[in-house]
């Protein structure tokens, strides 16, 4: 799946886990979400769960990050199929739209169940 | 989902643990689910304000500054307005309430509030004004005066808002100001200003911000 590649590639650098760290963390484990974890791809991620659509200059003002980082990290969102990216114009200026797909819903959904199935686990300990 | 991620903010916050490990993996997890929600917040300002609501209050004050031009006393002009004044008020609050309702959100999120409280100092010193010049016989310099602090409002509680809403603001604040420094018609600038400009900028939001 074009998804779980891209969350490979783009964690495989990530730092070692410490222990008990939420990474290393294999209560249902395996499909902890690496892509979405990452605070910036987590917050355009659930930025646009609450909104049809968001236009980049709009993404942007939320996050409060450069073009630079916005685009890189959008960009891999989009190369997993997690969000659409739409450019149109607004008279002669050109306009980014990005829009939650439903993978990237399932996604963010996904990560909500693992972080509960944490809590869930901690419980009994 | 929001709900989703405040239960469990508020789930992690009644846990009992004592080992400083397991503890610091729930912090963790309450730190990216507050995540998730602050982040859900924030971006949900951009679509809390009905722009259906802007165009349907528009069209009805295009309508009061119609009825306003019509009445042969200063009392009754006033009398219009105030009206208008609270059916818009409360159409508005009733369509944001609805929008944000679908959008699972509520008006007194975080961001809703912040919005409401920068909105209402500039519109608490218009209502003193109005009552003031009221009671002095003297509403003329009314109609500059409310476009020039509707606009101040529109302006700070947009900052929370999408992000065109400042705009539509400025230009309140333009209009109001030229009505009160030229001979330009009342009627007219408060048909531009509370009837065109929420139409025209209520479609925008329309069209991008979901509603």
């Amino acid at each position: 799946m074009a998804a779980s590649k891209n969350s490979k590639k783009v964690n495989s650098k990530a730092e070692k886990a410490p222990l008990y760290s939420i990474n290393s963390y294999s209560g249902k484990g395996s499909d902890f979400d690496r892509l979405i974890h990452e605070r910036t791809r987590l917050a355009i991620v659930s930025a646009l769960a609450a909104n049809k659509k968001l236009i980049f200059s709009d993404l942007k003002s939320v996050l409060q990050i450069s073009d630079g980082n916005l685009s890189s990290h959008a960009r891999k969102l989009e190369d997993a199929g997690y969000i659409s990216c739409k450019k149109e114009f607004d008279g002669r200026v050109p306009r980014t739209q990005y829009a939650l797909t439903a993978t990237g819903r399932k996604a963010l959904k996904g990560y909500i169940s693992h972080m509960e199935s944490l809590i869930k686990a901690m419980e009994k300990v | 989902m929001l709900y989703i991620a405040k239960y469990l903010t508020d789930m992690i916050k009644r846990e009992n643990v004592s080992s400083p490990s397991i503890t610091a993996l729930h912090e963790k997890a309450d730190d990216n689910l507050r995540y998730i929600r602050n982040s859900m917040e924030s971006a949900t300002s951009f679509t809390g304000v009905s722009g259906m609501g802007y165009i349907i209050t528009g069209v009805s004050a295009l309508f009061a500054a119609w009825l306003a031009a019509q009445q042969p006393s200063q009392v009754l002009w006033l009398v219009v307005w105030m009206v208008e004044l609270l059916i818009a008020t409360a159409f508005m609050l009733f369509m944001t309430v609805q929008k944000a309702k679908r959008q699972g959100e509520s008006l007194w999120s975080t961001n809703g509030k912040k919005l409401m409280f920068a909105f209402f100092p500039a519109m608490t010193v218009g209502g003193v004004l109005t009552l003031s010049f009221f009671l002095q016989g003297n509403i003329s310099l009314l109609p500059g005066i409310w476009l020039s602090l509707y606009g101040a409002a529109v302006m700070t509680a947009g900052a929370y808002s999408v992000a065109i809403i400042p705009v539509m603001g400025v230009l309140l604040l333009l209009l109001g100001s030229t009505v009160l420094l030229t001979s330009l018609s009342s009627d007219l600038a408060l048909g531009l200003g509370l009837g065109g400009l929420h139409i025209v900028f209520g479609y925008f939001v329309w069209r991008d911000y979901g509603g």
